[in-house]
Formats: structure tokens, sequence, C-alpha cells
């Protein structure tokens, strides 16, 4: 099966933290992997990390088998990383995209607090996320020279809305929306950018039982749909055990197991730190 | 005559604009450092301080005008902050930037219809501006007094912060605005004595700047204004003594290249004039987008990133 | 483009149309003598102002880059165009202590060959090229300086205003700019006659209101475009919009290229209505008056803005002059109303406006969708009351409201 993501060996340290400790994890096509484990554990930093918002101190990122981040330690870091892998690291070159770049490969995010565009309709919010796939220029585009090419891109989002459930709110202002419909709409505007792999930070946050549930059909539905592979961050434990095929369990930085959700389920380590530790008598 | 010769009346004389540019820079910093919010006005206070003086020296004696002085600017700081900044303290940041640019463009017309756009001329206080001789230069005593007023100022300055505790509520608000109001730090006293101290500053600033250069228009001060923000940036936003010698050293390249002409042509370095003057003033913005660009948190800021 | 939509866009062309053929007319009409002259000087001050205004809303409004450098790429604007302007004869006249290096002038050079229209075409080039060294500069000040924060950016781009003005002073660029002389002579609102025969045709105030016009015209069809889109996305959250694909560093260069642009064509049209080019006009208080005018019109309205720089203009040239001169509205008081009284009271305003109304006047509205908002609110308060009139016992009375049905596009 073809890898679409993966990770290798990525450290991200700020200043004397070290938010992410050697994480190495992989995505293959049309799975949908989770990553879980306890507040501050480092999980929405290494989405940072993998759509290009932070570059790793150390480490590399591949999507679909080709190398697009990659880092080493510098100066005073190299005294940190000694042995093979800081000496393997430092012969390479130094690749640090823009996520702008990493987007338009095929990868989108929705983000933990939301990040609408507060002043735009929700019709425009999920319109903006095809600007970069418009073949015109600025010119032309200012002169309306690109009319077909729009008129299709609106097309497209019609239909996402509809698949989303919020063509009756499509001329609303994105912050009218209720906070489940605003989490819709980000995803929406995810899959606006035509992406091949999907990253989710807790899509179901602040939702109630029974959303949940809507949004987990939801999930398995696109990712057939759109032929998606998808990575989710999510603290629903019933959406996460349902829904995934494979887990990754983080905790202080660190990978501390990964498997199915059955092995994750008996694994005491991530009992211990995470699902919960019985009171002792 | 000797490298040192040519170039010490310029020196000397940078230090003390410097030091008068320091004064100034303090409030700056000290207002972006609490508010996040770049105080536009600050320049022109400075310079309604002059006017001030110029008004008050006329009716009353010095000694009795002085203090008034800097009483009132420091009320009209005071004021300022009260009625245009801190109903926008919920504001998005460029609201309160533009509120700071208004009462900025209030001042200067006040300035011009109060003084009929007449050049006003600046009252010698006596002692400070009499003529010394310092290294065979003739100059005035201010320009010896500044640098030495002025570090112990900011010492004093930094005693407060460090070794009270509303120096300390000070640095609670420059770091974290929000926490520090839920810690119960009386944030309103804690604004408005930040700006009581760098408009006290900002006003004994104008003394000394006014008595070396004695001409007050309504203009005055904007340049000084700007060259201390940039002065503020360069030492490191929210540092006082990286404010301090930002200015100093703003201020000492910028008297040098006032005199780089003079300088180059008494040496044979060139043989015509080039009008570097010219630049004296442009050279600080020069010197502004070199540091934001290798070195956005200046001298002695401190680096910080955002969350995503 | 459904025919709702080419209705719409047919209309705001012919009212465009029609606004351009009145003032062709006021043109003739208005002899310089008059008392309604003020008008004519309003106009083309102001929409000089006007695309200022809305070019610097394009930048700080839309896009969210606070750039307090308008003054300095007009300064620009102004000295491109005068330079390319000045009639060869007056040359010497102008450069009165150096050599200039331009000697010709593009209108001249091309009525020479198609003669008045040699010379319309020939200022709509100066014009245009005035706006391209604008923008080139703020390319190259663009590099360094986009990627700071507002507050730096702020600063940085005031101190960018500063060195260009100083640079224009300059005295060893005297035999390009006139080091601290100013440019005169060039092609102003005062040449813009064209001989009929026997009449004079007058396009002093027609000229700088076209030029403003198109130029407005092609910033909303930019605004509303994908890539004006993308700008407001910057301006709302840049990371979500870099997460969504869009490049910061080519859209904020795009969008601060484009406002420059069009400041710098606003500067050329201002030398053309002032009749001069002077380095010591283009201070940061002007970029300070045209942030207000923005303010006051409301971040992130076009028609804000020209509303508020027409507004602006208006009482600082025409309606509030008294307050300079001694009576304002029937007060006579010349102690309280001389010179600079005006501004005091103008900038009062501004402090009321920028502390109390905050959204300005249209807020981040156009003036179609208040329309549109207006017209809506007046329909279904006469649904409301014909509903109410409908339930009363007495329903055989008819309601009196009309069918309202909401004219043009959606």
């Amino acid at each position: 099966m073809a890898k679409v993501l993966e990770v290798e060996n990525v450290t991200m340290q700020f200043g004397g933290v070290v938010a992410v400790n050697n994480l190495s994890m992989v995505v293959n096509e049309g799975e949908i992997v989770a990553l879980i484990g306890p507040n501050g554990a480092g999980k929405t930093t290494a989405f940072n990390v993998i759509t290009g918002v932070y570059q790793p101190t150390n480490g590399r990122v591949a999507f679909r088998e080709e190398t697009i981040i990659r880092n080493h330690p510098q100066g005073k870091m190299k005294k940190l990383y000694k042995g093979e892998i800081g000496e393997y690291y430092t012969k390479e070159r130094v690749l640090a995209p823009t996520p702008d770049y990493i987007t338009s490969l095929g990868m989108a995010r929705t983000f933990q607090n939301i990040r609408l565009w507060k002043t735009q309709t929700v019709f425009d919010n999920v319109l903006i996320a095809k600007h970069h796939q418009s073949r015109h220029g600025f010119i032309s585009a200012m002169l309306r020279l690109n009319r077909d090419e729009e008129k299709a891109q609106r097309e497209r989002v019609r239909d996402l809305l509809e698949i989303v459930g919020l063509s009756d709110v499509q001329n609303e202002l994105a912050t009218s929306l209720p906070y489940g419909k605003q989490r819709r709409l980000e995803i929406a505007r995810a899959l606006a950018a035509d992406p091949k792999l999907l990253l989710l930070d807790e899509p179901a946050a602040g939702m109630n039982p029974q959303e949940t549930e809507e949004l987990t059909e939801f999930i398995g539905e696109i990712r057939d749909k759109f032929h998606l592979t998808i990575l989710l961050i999510e603290h629903h434990m019933d959406l996460v055990m349902d829904i995934s095929d494979r887990i990754y369990v983080l905790d202080f930085g660190k990978l501390i197991a990964d498997g199915t959700p059955e092995q994750i389920q008996n694994n005491q380590r991530v009992i211990d730190a995470y699902l919960g530790v019985a009171d002792d008598a | 005559m000797s490298l040192g010769q040519t170039i010490l009346p310029y020196i000397i004389s940078g230090i003390s604009v410097g030091g008068q540019y320091s004064l100034i820079a303090i409030g700056y910093t000290m207002v972006y450092g609490i508010l996040r919010l770049i105080n536009f006005a600050h320049g022109d206070v400075f310079m309604v301080a002059g006017l001030m003086m110029v008004y008050l020296a006329a009716a009353l004696p010095l000694y009795i005008a002085i203090p008034l002085v800097i009483l009132f600017t420091v009320l009209l700081g005071f004021t300022i902050e009260r009625v245009a900044y801190k109903p926008l303290r919920t504001a998005p940041r460029m609201s309160v930037m533009i509120s700071a640019i208004g009462v900025s463009y209030l001042l200067q017309n006040l300035a011009l219809y109060i003084t009929g756009g007449l050049n006003k001329n600046y009252p010698a206080i006596p002692w400070i501006s009499d003529s010394v001789s310092i290294f065979g230069m003739q100059t005035t005593r201010v320009t010896i007094i500044t640098p030495f007023l002025t570090v112990f100022l900011s010492a004093v300055l930094v005693w407060l912060i460090t070794h009270t505790k509303l120096g300390m509520a000070m640095r609670a608000v420059s770091k974290d605005f929000e926490t520090s109001q839920l810690m119960g730090i009386r944030i309103n006293n804690v604004i408005s004595a930040t700006f009581i101290i760098g408009t006290f500053l900002a006003s004994v600033g104008s003394m000394l700047f006014f008595t070396n250069y004695p001409g007050v228009v309504p203009t005055s001060g904007g340049m000084p204004g700007l060259k201390a923000f940039v002065a503020a940036v360069f030492g490191g936003i929210g540092s006082i003594p990286g404010a301090v010698i930002g200015a100093f050293i703003i201020g000492i390249c910028e008297s040098l290249i006032k005199g780089l002409d003079t300088i180059l042509l008494t040496r044979g370095v060139i043989a015509d004039q080039v009008g570097f003057a010219t630049f004296s003033d442009a050279f600080t913005f020069v010197l502004l987008i070199i540091i934001l660009v290798f070195k956005p948190t200046g001298l002695f800021g401190e680096k910080s990133t955002d969350k995503v | 483009m459904t025919a709702s939509e080419r209705n719409k866009n047919l209309k705001i062309f012919a009212a465009t149309g029609l606004f351009l053929f009145v003032i062709l007319i006021l043109d003739q009409v208005i002899k310089p003598t008059s008392s309604l002259s003020m008008l004519l000087t309003v106009l083309q001050k102001g929409s000089v102002y006007a695309l200022a205004a809305v070019s610097m809303n394009l930048l700080n409004g839309f896009t969210g880059l606070f750039s307090l450098g308008h003054a300095g790429f007009m300064l620009i604007g102004a000295y491109t165009y005068a330079i390319l302007t000045i009639p060869a004869a007056a040359r010497d006249t102008v450069y009165q202590y150096y050599h200039a290096i331009v000697r010709f002038s593009i209108p001249e050079t091309l009525s020479s060959f198609a003669g008045p229209l040699g010379t319309v075409i020939g200022v709509g080039i100066a014009v245009t090229i005035a706006g391209l060294v604008a923008a080139l500069f703020a390319f190259l000040i663009g590099l360094p300086v986009l990627r700071l924060k507002s507050d730096y950016l702020a600063i940085a781009t005031l101190g960018f205003a500063e060195i260009m003005r100083a640079i224009c002073q300059w005295g060893k660029l005297g035999p390009l700019t006139n080091g601290s002389n100013l440019l005169k002579s060039f092609a102003r609102i005062s040449t813009f006659k064209l001989d009929l025969g026997g009449t004079t045709l007058s396009f002093s105030t027609f000229v700088p209101v076209f030029i403003a016009t198109v130029c407005i015209g092609l910033i909303v069809l930019l605004v509303n475009s994908t890539y004006g889109r993308a700008f407001k996305a910057i301006r709302d959250d840049e990371i979500a919009a870099e997460a969504m694909g869009v490049n910061l560093a080519k859209h904020k260069m795009l969008s601060f290229c484009t406002s420059c642009f069009f400041a710098g064509i606003a500067g050329a049209c201002m030398a053309m209505v002032l009749s001069i080019a002077q380095a010591s006009n283009f201070k940061s208080a002007m970029t300070y008056e045209i942030l207000l005018m923005v303010v006051l019109g409301g971040i992130g309205s076009i028609t804000g803005s020209v509303i508020g720089a027409m507004l602006f203009i208006s009482a600082s040239e025409w309606w509030l002059r008294g307050l300079d001169s001694g009576t304002f509205l029937g007060i006579n008081a010349p102690g309280i109303f001389r010179n600079g009284f005006r501004l005091v009271v103008f900038s009062i305003i501004i402090m009321v406006v920028v502390l109390f109304f905050r959204q300005g006047i249209m807020g981040d509205k156009e003036l179609p969708d208040a329309i549109q908002a207006f017209r809506t609110k007046r329909k279904m308060k006469a649904e409301a009351k014909a509903a109410a009139a409908a339930e009363t016992p007495a329903a055989a009375e008819a309601p009196a409201a009309p069918d309202e049905t909401p004219k043009g596009g959606a």
C-alpha cells in the first residue's frame, strides 16, 4: 500500500521545551489514522510541523513518497543530537516549504481553535480555498477573464456545501453560525482545496454524543467519496475507536504506543498515561 | 587637526541629542511594552511641553514655570490615555493606532492655531544654557548634563521596575495583559502610571532639547518622536536600557552624518560636498529597516513564538 | 453571468457615464469667477484624494497591512509625471540651477504626430508610467518590509516615505528632480483645453475625475475578484489563509504594489491639480489625512473612502472656510475664528469619529449593499404593516402598503 505520509524522527524544540520528541509515523493510502494523547502532548505541534507552520528542529516528513520537509540541528543543537541519526541528517539539504506550498501538493487541515474568516460569508470561506487552484494571473482575474473558471469553482463550492449540509446558510456570515456548523464549515473549506491527505484537529470538540456520531459517519463518508486519507487528532474516544484503522499515542511529545484500536485499548502504558488509572483500594 | 579633533564636536553633540531622544524613547518603549501601542502622540506631547514653557516662562518666573510645565505635561499625557486610548482597549490594534495618529494630528493643529504658525523661541534656562568649554570646544552646559541626567533617570526607573510593587505589576502586564487583570492587578493604575512616567521623562527631555535647539514649531515633535521610537525598536522594544542605548547610538550617528561632509572635506577624502546632511534623518529609518530585517527583536529584545 | 447581474453592471456603467458627462458639462458651464467655482475645486481635489483613499483602503482595509508610506509613493508619482511632461522649451526655466537630464515631454512629442489626441495619449502614458515607477519602488521596499508585524510595518513605511522625500530634495539629484526647488509648467489642468473653432472646451475637472473613476473602477473589480477575496482572507486570518494555499509573501506584495501603483497615479493627478510638484507637500501629515478619510468612510468600504474623501475636502476647502476667516454660520468672532481653527475643529471631529463611530460612515458595506438593505427593510416594514392590517377585524380595508419588489440583482 502506498505511503501517503511518512514522518521520520521528527523533533520540535522551542527553546528549552521539547514539544515533539523523535516522532515517527506512517499513514497509508485510504487509512484513517488517529493521533491521541493527553493535553499538551504535542499533537497539534506535530500537525503544525507536518503542514509546514513550524520547521522541525530535526527530522524528515515525506508526502506521497517524496520528502517535503527536512531539517537537522544547527550549531549548538548539534551536540544534543549526536550519533548516527544526527550525522545522517547533517549531510542532507534543508527543506522548509511554506504551508501554502504543502497545501498545493495535496494536504489540507482544520484547526483546533476554529480559524474561519470572520467577515466573509460561508460561501466565500469555502471559495477562497479554491483560489490557489486558479490558473489565471492577477491581471486577468482583475479584468474578469477568468469567468468560466470561477463559475466552475462556484459550482464545486455549492456541491461541497450541500454535502456538509450548509447550503441553507451559504450567504450568512461565518461568525453567525453555531459552533457545530462552524466546524463543518472548516471541514468543507479544507475539502475545497482538493486534498489527498486531510488533517483534522479535534473535529468533534464541543460536540454532544449525537453530533459526534453524525460526525463519525460523515468522516467515513467523505473518506470513501473523495478517496481521502485522513489523519486526525481527537479526544472523543468513541469517535477514535469507531473510525480509526490505526492509532498513535503521544505523551509529553514522545510516541508511547501505536497499533489498532484493540491493541491500544489494552495497552497498559496508554491506560496509565491517558485512558485512566483505577483508584487503588 | 587629528581625526579625533574633527569628529569630537559631533560625537559630543550626538551624545547630547541622543540623551534627549532616550528620554522620549523610554516613554515609547514602556507604552509599547504594556499596551502594544505605538503612541504616535508622544512626540507631539514633547512638543507641547516645549510650547507650554514658552508661554508660561513669559508670564511667570522660571522656578515656578518649570514645575508647572512638568505638571501640565504629565496631566496631558494622562488625559490622552484616558480619553483616546482607554475606550479602545478592546478594539483591534489598528483602531488604537489610528486614535494615536488622530491625537497627534489634533495636537499639531492646536499648536498651529495657538502659535499662529510663528516660530516660538524657547526661553534660556540659566545655568544649563551657559557656555562651557570641554576638550577645547565651546558648547552649552546642557550638552554635558544631558547624558548624566539621562543615565541617572534611567537607572532610577530600572530600580523602580525591579524593586517596587508597581514595577512588578508593570512587568507582569507587559508579559500577559489578561492574566494580570485576572490576578488582581489594577490595570488602569498601572497603565496610567506608565503614561505618567513616560510623559514626565518627555517633559524633562523637552527642556534639555529645546535649550539646544531653541525654535519650537508645531512639527518640532514629529522627527524627534519618530527617531525616539526607532531607538526603542533598535534597542529592543520593551527594554528600557535598550531604548537608552539605542537612542544614544542614533543620536551619535545622526550627528556624525550631519557633519560627514565637513569631516570628509577637512580630511581631504572628498573634494566637494556630497550633501549627506539631507540624509541624516533618513539614516535613522535605514537603520530601522536593517534592524527589523536582521534582528526584529532589537539588541536586547526577547523572541516570542505565536501559538497556532 | 446571470441576467440580473448583467443588468446591475449595466446600471452601474450607465450611472458612471452619466456622472462623467455631468462633470464635463460643469466644466464648461462654471466660470472661474463664479461662486460655484469652489465646486470644481472640490471635485478636482476630492477625486485625487478619493483615489488616494481607495488605494490606501485596498492595502490597510482589505489586506490588513497597516502601511503609512502613502505620501511617499504619491510623491514618486507626482515627480515622475512632472518630469515627463514639462515642455522642452520650459526645461531650463524650471531647472534654474541645474542642467535638466530629461529634456523631452511625452505629451508634447506625441502631439506633434497626432495633435490633441497625441496630448491626451501622452498624458495617459505619463500618468501610467508614474504609477509604474511608484509600484517599482513599492516592490523594492516591500521585499524587506512586508513580513514585519503591523506596527513595525507602519513605522518602516513611514520612514521610507521620509527617505523618499529626502532623496527628491537632494541637491545631487537636481538635474532630475530639481533638488529643493519645485517643479512647474508641466501638463496641468489649466492646460487641458481644446480649441474648436470659436469655443474652447475645458477639461480641467474632467481629466482628474475621469482618471480617478477609471482607477477606482479597476480597484472595485480587483476587490471582488478571487484575488480580492484572498486579500480579505489574509486580513482576517493569515495563518488560515496560508494553510488554504494563499502564498502570503506573493499576495502581500501584489496588494502593496497595486496600492502603490494607484497611489502613484493619485500623486500624478495631485500634481496636475495643484500645478506644482513640491516634495514638501508630501509630508507624513498627508498620509495621516488620507488615513483619516479612510476611517471616516469606513475601513473596508470603497464607497466609504470616496465619501470620506469628498466630505473631508468639501469641509476643509469649502464649508468650514469661515472658521478660518472670522465669520462662521453667522457668528462673528475674529478672535477665535482665525487661521488654523478649521483644522482644529476638523481634528476634533475626526477624534469623535475614531472614538465613537469606529465603523465610519459605511462600515464595511458598499453603497449598492446599503441601498439593497434599505430597500429590504422598507419591504419588510410594508409586509409587516400589511400583515397587521389583514389581521384586524376591519380587514375589508385594503392594505395601504405598495408591493415592493427589489429591483436589480440580488
